[in-house]
């Protein structure tokens, strides 16, 4: 339960990162907040020959709203996500959401950044940002390029990041308007990893209609069911309405069987949060039309 | 084998050392300071037996390399008594309500309970049960240690002017 030898970098600025980076390529891991690297070193299931620590690049950390845009550096907090003022005020289904990550002293020292680089199946943050249509900035030392969260994610614990890549910045565009939301997951004991969990967006149009629908769902990566969105498009809010969606986006997802649950619990599970997400994201979106026209 | 110089305040008092940087801060407060009050329990982030208080802030010590404390202000579990010869009102109440029966979980969870009680000075049952989700007790059931917890919370407000 110790980790393996390496040599540690701490570099105090990004270029110095970005060029450690280039030079050490897939020799050397970049951490962060080290919640999940850190557990993978103990147990020795990696052995990285280099550690980039970030945390003492001040660039990196920071969390603000800029003409509407949440932007993250990959280096923010769990924690301060989750208690951000601004952030419980327009993207309240983020602070839901990092509220499930682990436990306290997790979130303290977890990064947004480095749970979404990292791409855990069950983790939380993946699954809002791809809800969230939000997107990534990955730098390396010659190039920087943006990735929408919702193209980022390839598989278990595989994203579209190349080893001299860092992510360094998340943006996240403001909910459409009027937009109710719910993050919905299932765990053995809260702090524990996912089963299955659902994160949604509504908006209802004047009428009470669906103007539009979001539902993200975890998967061996976090899955848009863009279906199901297609399907409630228009339609008047109901429970049958919304199980019917439910059952479409959870039907032919892939899903792994392991020593928590089976394929099949975890797909029926994801059907039930998928429900429960559209069912509360719909009434919050209908206090917040009823809300605006008083 | 490299090795790389560590200075860091531990509960006000200047500790140095030199590491090597896969040294986890918990080997390195217990083995090379001889502070073995915060334990080893499972070394992956799940028990919360090595937490301590790291800048303010709560942190599993055993998912910290010592390097990266460098310059950093720590809290552990032998700095939470006023003095030698008291106890903080936490200790005092796990010690009177049983809040505490082989006592390996304790010093993690009395960092805990101290944050809790700094950030949420009378805080509700749900909130004492969600807070002590991230430490593993396996002998009381978690029944005496809430217990604990609320009855130094009005011990520690009572006493506030």
């Amino acid at each position: 339960m110790k980790p393996a030898k390496f040599d540690y970098h701490d570099p105090r600025t990004l270029d110095e990162a970005l060029s450690l980076l280039a030079q050490l390529g897939d020799q050397a891991r970049p951490l962060a907040g080290g919640q999940s690297l850190v557990p993978l070193m103990n147990f020795r299931l990696i052995r990285p020959a280099h550690l980039i620590d970030l945390n003492g690049v001040a660039e990196l950390s920071y969390l603000k709203m800029d003409n509407g845009t949440l932007r993250l550096g990959a280096t923010a907090r769990q924690r301060e996500l989750e208690r951000a003022a601004i952030v419980a005020q327009h993207w309240p289904l983020l602070c839901e959401a990092a509220s499930y990550i682990g436990h306290v002293q997790i979130r303290n020292r977890g990064t947004v950044g480095g749970s979404l680089a990292h791409a855990f199946p069950s983790a939380e943050l993946p699954v809002a940002m791809v809800t969230l249509d939000a997107s990534f900035a990955l730098r390396s030392k010659t190039r920087e390029r943006r990735a929408r969260a919702e193209d980022f994610f390839l598989s278990y614990m595989t994203t579209t990041l190349q080893p001299d890549e860092l992510l360094t910045e998340i943006s996240v565009p403001a909910p459409p308007a009027k937009s109710g939301w719910s993050y919905q997951e299932v765990s053995c004991r809260h702090g524990d990893f996912a089963l299955a969990g659902a994160a949604s967006l509504v908006a209802l149009d004047a009428n009470g209609a669906i103007q539009h629908a979001r539902l993200t769902l975890t998967g061996a990566t976090p899955i848009r069911a863009h279906q199901a969105e297609e399907f409630l498009r228009g339609e008047r809010p109901s429970e049958t309405l919304f199980r019917d969606a439910a059952q479409r986006a959870a039907e032919n997802l892939e899903q792994d069987s392991d020593i928590h649950a089976s394929a099949e619990y975890r797909r029926e599970a994801c059907a039930v949060l998928a429900r429960r997400a559209f069912m509360q994201a719909a009434a919050r979106a209908a206090q917040q039309t009823r809300g605006k026209a008083q | 084998m490299s090795t790389r110089p560590v200075r860091l305040t531990i509960n006000g008092r200047e500790y140095a050392g030199q590491v090597e940087p896969r040294k986890l801060l918990t080997d390195f407060l217990r083995d090379d300071l001889g502070l073995t009050g915060t334990h080893v329990g499972c070394e992956h982030g799940v028990c919360g037996a090595c937490t301590i208080s790291l800048n303010g802030e709560l942190v599993r010590s055993c998912l910290l390399f010592a390097v990266q404390a460098n310059g950093a202000e720590l809290k552990t579990v032998e700095g939470i008594a006023p003095s030698p010869t008291e106890l903080h009102p936490l200790q005092e109440k796990f010690w009177e309500l049983h809040g505490l029966q082989c006592g390996f979980c304790t010093p993690g969870i009395l960092l805990t309970a101290e944050a809790l009680l700094n950030e949420i000075p009378n805080p509700s049952e749900t909130e004492i049960r969600e807070w002590l989700s991230g430490n593993l007790c396996r002998c009381t059931g978690y029944q005496n240690i809430v217990a604990a917890i609320q009855e130094a919370a009005k011990t520690i407000n009572n006493a506030k002017p």
